[in-house]
């Protein structure tokens, strides 16, 4: 396995464990703006998260060999006409 | 009455838009169901959100933190965040591809190509539509409690429109959008719709922020103070267990035929890239606005009779009528836009997969498997709303959604995923865990109606060292192991039934595993394999049409 699916895997396994905020289960202090209680402040801060993370995973992991299934299919339709 | 006048201007808009689609319209079932796969980028998002998007993430959301607190935005929002894309990611796109390649417009058609079985295809239909149906009602159910909360004068009057009354609203004016526009329609539609219920949950919080003297603040330190309260601002009567069981409930997300029939619709694959990116932010626009007010529901309004109105409740009493109007119909939004995308999936899959796949196209013609669908969709439509009045008095929006549809097609997510990563898969795989997720569900279901809250089924040991195996919780959901959900035992074996029945049988031909994983292969076989099949497709639509 190629060392950048390494990386990226352990990346999205340590975000995926990082919702489970059990630091924040009991208490609602401080309130992060004057109103929003902490666990819900950290739970939209992870929501922040997890679009960085599909951004990173759109620039280094995308699967741009798909891309070409669109020519493909346009030069097979252009064969046939 | 102004704010029914606000949505009666809204839902004329969506009858002219569905009727401008349908002036555009080919009578071919690929531009029906797909808008010929012309979807573009911004507006697949828009579209793809919207499917994805029910009454129940605003008026669920909010009913539920009214219920149970803060913690619902964790629970469901924040996961799916990260969920669902990371699932359009690596599903959606390869299901894009093989609809380009292939010719695929439903992920039936899709698994009985790949496993070279009708039956599998047959069963996944029908498990499909059984829990999809429930989904459709809930849409049906979250319109018409809207149009009846909003025509009540703030609960002072009968509504103008009662609920069986705005139940037949909403189902007749997404009928005639889907029956008039097809995919193209629902797809400009959901343009406004999510554009609408985007802005909705800030314009919300904005507007009631203004009335309420002395701010958010007071009330949440009022209700963290209150050791009556104080649970709905933490987690601290959230067990754990539940709360991680519930990020695989967004697996089924992809597996809901209308999510991955939308995945099919993109003119490219580049469109997939803006909206795994947009889509964690998409949900936090909405989930977070109506999780805090309906905690906040609970400290300025008190005790109210029906939970999931609470939101409309609080826009009643604390925005300007005409405002109240506008937000309503971003809530009536998201109701529609998902409603119109189940009954168009429900309209393909019953077409495609079976009408036109037993012989349908060949006896009457691709012109009348239009028709076929048409009719379909007003019959279907028909029994959801006569089911969305039976049972509006007994299940809340919420638990019907989790019980029947969110597990069941997220116990479904690893058939998916064998058929696009592991070629040795097999068809007695498939059939062993789609026959699992069927049986747990009919089993589930049975002791939710026949045992009571409490209730232990199997344990294993006694006293303080007892192991809950099987039980239902206080709320009378049934649960698993000291309190994870069923989706966990569902997921897990549903997997474990794909790897042992694969493993136990013979794999697939050598063609289809060339078909479907053409990188193992030579380069001139690789691209017969990828066109060969794509020849057929091609040549069959330009036939038809």
């Amino acid at each position: 396995m190629k060392l950048k699916t390494i990386l990226l895997t352990a990346l999205v396994a340590v975000i995926y464990v990082l919702h489970q905020d059990f630091w924040n289960w009991k208490k609602a202090d401080p309130l992060i703006f004057g109103f929003l209680p902490i666990g819900l402040a950290y739970q939209a801060g992870y929501s922040l998260l997890a679009a960085a993370l599909m951004a990173v995973l759109v620039k280094t992991a995308w699967p741009k060999h798909l891309e070409d299934v669109q020519s493909e299919v346009k030069e097979q339709k252009g064969d046939h006409s | 009455m102004i704010p029914v006048i606000v949505i009666s201007i809204y839902l004329v808009i969506i009858g002219v838009i569905g009727g401008l689609a349908f002036r555009k319209s080919q009578a071919n079932t690929e531009d029906y169901f797909l808008a010929n796969r012309s979807v573009g980028e911004m507006v697949f998002f828009l579209s793809l959100f919207a499917t994805n998007m029910t009454a129940f993430a605003i008026l669920g959301s909010s009913g539920q933190a009214y219920r149970q607190g803060i913690g619902i935005y964790g629970l469901m929002a924040s996961s799916s965040g990260l969920v669902i894309p990371l699932t359009i990611f690596f599903i959606g796109t390869r299901l894009w591809a093989l609809g380009k390649r292939f010719g695929h417009q439903t992920q039936v058609a899709f698994f009985r190509d790949r496993w070279e079985c009708d039956t599998i295809g047959t069963m996944i239909f029908a498990l499909s539509a059984l829990m999809l149906v429930p989904y459709m009602i809930i849409s049906i159910m979250g319109g018409g409690t809207v149009l009846a909360h909003l025509s009540d004068a703030g609960g002072t009057q009968a509504p103008i429109i009662p609920y069986p009354v705005g139940c037949a609203v909403v189902a007749v004016v997404v009928t005639l959008g889907v029956f008039l526009g097809g995919m193209r329609g629902t797809v400009w539609v959901n343009i406004l719709q999510t554009t609408l219920f985007l802005c909705f949950g800030a314009v919300a919080v904005v507007t009631i922020s203004h009335a309420l003297p002395g701010g958010f603040g007071e009330y949440i330190s009022k209700l963290a103070a209150d050791p009556k309260t104080s649970f709905l601002v933490t987690r601290e009567k959230m067990p754990p267990q539940a709360f991680w069981s519930y990020t695989l409930i967004p697996l089924s997300s992809i597996m809901f035929p209308h999510m991955a029939i939308m995945c099919f619709s993109a003119r490219k694959v580049t469109a997939f890239r803006r909206t795994v990116v947009l889509y964690p932010l998409a949900i936090m626009l909405i989930w977070l606005p109506c999780v805090f007010l309906g905690v906040l529901g609970a400290a300025t309004l008190g005790k109210v009779a029906d939970a999931d109105g609470i939101l409309l409740l609080m826009l009643e009493k604390y925005a300007l009528v005409w405002l109240a109007g506008i937000l309503g119909a971003g809530i009536i939004s998201a109701v529609m836009g998902s409603d119109a995308h189940q009954i168009l999936a429900l309209s393909t899959m019953f077409t495609k997969d079976i009408y036109q796949h037993y012989g349908g196209r060949e006896k009457y013609g691709e012109k009348a498997a239009v028709y076929f669908a048409r009719a379909f969709i007003i019959i279907v439509t028909l029994a959801a709303y006569v089911i969305a009045l039976e049972l509006k008095t007994k299940q809340g929006i919420f638990e019907i959604a989790i019980r029947y549809a969110f597990s069941g097609f997220a116990a479904l997510a690893p058939v998916m995923v064998a058929a696009l990563f592991w070629k040795r898969s097999t068809k007695w795989g498939a059939l062993a865990a789609t026959l699992f997720t069927a049986a747990c569900l009919i089993y589930f279901a049975v002791l939710q109606n026949t045992r009571h809250p409490g209730d232990i089924i199997w344990q294993i040991g006694q006293g303080k060292e007892a192991i809950k195996v099987l039980f239902l919780n206080p709320r009378g959901d049934v649960s698993f192991w000291n309190g994870f959900m069923t989706v966990v035992p569902m997921v897990f074996g549903s997997a474990l039934c794909m790897i042992i029945g694969s493993l136990v049988t013979r794999a697939p031909s050598q063609a289809t595993i060339d078909k479907y994983f053409p990188e193992q292969i030579s380069e001139p076989s690789r691209r017969s394999a990828r066109l060969q099949p794509a020849f057929s497709a091609t040549k069959a639509s330009f036939t038809a049409g």
